[in-house]
């Protein structure tokens, strides 16, 4: 248990696959605009990310069996898109309401670089993750996507009515901001979780 | 040799596993859809600009078939005949509408109070203290609707007023919203006898601040033979339905704040008539 705490916190703050490994930073930037959309981006990638990091277990098992374990990261890009498409498709049949809400976000996760970022780490036998851990692993990654990308769009839609010079306007600032806000989440990375958790 | 076999054929197998199943799944997942609905989708203009107040044009189009809108619940759309069509309903009256914004008192005819220099957003210029303007019903002219126009249809003249070019403008109604000063009204095309002023207050409080700001006097309710003139706390309030454009209005308004295209015929027989 307490190991699944300490990756769930670890994933979020200490290692956040955006502000600290720089993952995903694609969507993080254009689909930041508005908190509303962020919202639904980061829920759709949460769920994602989680079904990946089960699915990409078990396929990466298969792959070792078979000596072929170079081969991860373009079978898990096949898993990750053959995952998006069907977990696509099960909403919109049994729930609209979700598949509404998430929009054109859910086929977007598809080139999400988190999303093959969390399944790569999961595998890596320096972390030795087992099958419950790499969930969790990537669970906690999406939340701290989702985490990172609210934080952002709040920031932003804030810096509309800032006065800029007009050079600054837009994107560049955003780049700006995404630097800053990474630099703050970088005071996380000397907190002593176990001390922290009182573990 | 072996694992290059074993590499081809695992990756081939998964590739084929993984399409099989997307295959089956799309048909056993398949959603039925209305085929009426793609096609009132296609008959409406697809810019989805959200003017209907359904998300997308897809939104809409479901929303029609379904009934809960009518056929003409698109204000962009100039023609509702055709979906009229596909819905087997009789075709409603389906008039094109556009932007007017109803104010003409710019730098020249309106006073200011103090020199603005914040951001430029008209929400933000009308809460600092009612903004820059001496008249709190004026354009602003700072340029909210411009950003607000998906069709590029409205700019900001010399006079510092904001003005829509009906040949581009819609009649999406994004910039009605984006106006602080509800001064944007959506009015049927061409051109319509339009009172070009907002402002309730009484008539020598406006005579102070703006040279072309409606004081209530009334003459020009006197003069309407249609009844479609009416006056609304100290604002004449021209009722587009009613009026049938003879001018007379226009030529006795004593701060000429009444514009519009006029009925030649009209006005002739009105001068005639001895009136």
């Amino acid at each position: 248990m307490t190991d699944l705490l300490l990756i769930f916190f670890g994933a979020i703050f200490i290692n956040n696959f955006v502000l600290a490994r720089f993952l995903g930073i694609c969507p993080f930037l254009g689909v930041s605009k508005k908190l509303e959309t962020a919202v639904g981006m980061g829920l759709a990638v949460t769920f994602v990310m989680t079904m990946a990091s089960a699915i990409t277990f078990g396929v990466n098992k298969l792959l070792l069996r078979f000596n072929l374990g170079y081969l991860d990261t373009i079978t898990f890009i096949l898993v990750i898109a053959v995952l998006v498409q069907f977990v696509e498709m099960i909403l919109r049949k049994y729930s609209p309401g979700l598949y509404q809400a998430l929009g054109i976000y859910l086929p977007l996760i598809t080139t999400n670089c988190a999303v093959l970022g969390v399944a790569l780490i999961n595998i890596d036998p320096s972390a030795g993750y087992n099958f419950i851990q790499a969930t969790v692993n990537g669970f906690a990654g999406g939340v701290g996507f989702t985490l990172a990308i609210i934080l952002f769009a709040g920031l932003r839609e804030r810096l509309e009515f800032a006065p800029l010079p007009k050079a600054m306007e837009g994107f560049p600032i955003a780049l700006i901001l995404a630097g800053l806000v990474s630099i703050a989440f970088l005071g996380f990375s000397g907190f002593r979780l176990q001390a922290l958790l009182g573990l | 040799m072996n694992t290059v076999i074993a590499a081809v054929l695992l990756l081939t197998g998964l590739g084929v596993l993984f399409g099989i199943g997307l295959a089956v799944a799309s048909r056993k997942l398949a959603v039925e859809t209305d085929p009426r609905v793609d096609e009132i989708e296609r008959l409406l203009p697809g810019a989805n600009c959200g003017a209907c107040g359904y998300p997308g044009c897809r939104g809409l189009a479901e929303a029609i078939v379904e009934g809960s809108a009518p056929v003409n619940a698109c204000p962009v759309s100039t023609d509702c005949a055709p979906i009229a069509e596909v819905m087997g309903v009789e075709a409603l009256a389906c008039e094109r509408q556009v932007a007017k914004v109803r104010c003409i008192g710019g730098k020249k005819e309106a006073k200011e109070r103090f020199a603005y220099v914040g951001s430029k957003d008209c929400f933000a210029a009308h809460q600092l203290a009612g903004g820059p303007k001496a008249c709190e019903y004026g354009c602003l002219g700072l340029g909210s609707c411009v950003e607000a126009c998906p069709f590029s249809a409205i700019s900001i003249n010399e006079n510092g007023l904001a003005v829509v070019d009906e040949e581009k403008c819609t009649g999406c109604g994004q910039c009605v919203s984006a106006c602080p000063r509800d001064l944007i009204a959506l009015l049927p095309a061409g051109d319509p006898v339009t009172v070009y002023c907002r402002n309730t207050e009484k008539g020598g409080v406006v005579r102070k601040i703006c040279r072309t700001g409606c004081i209530g006097c009334g003459i020009c309710v006197k003069q309407c033979d249609q009844g479609a003139i009416t006056l609304e706390n100290n604002l004449a309030v021209i009722d587009p339905e009613k009026c049938n454009r003879c001018g007379r209005c226009i030529a006795k308004c004593p701060v000429k704040v009444i514009h519009g295209t006029v009925d030649e015929k009209l006005t002739a027989a009105a001068v005639s008539g001895g009136k």
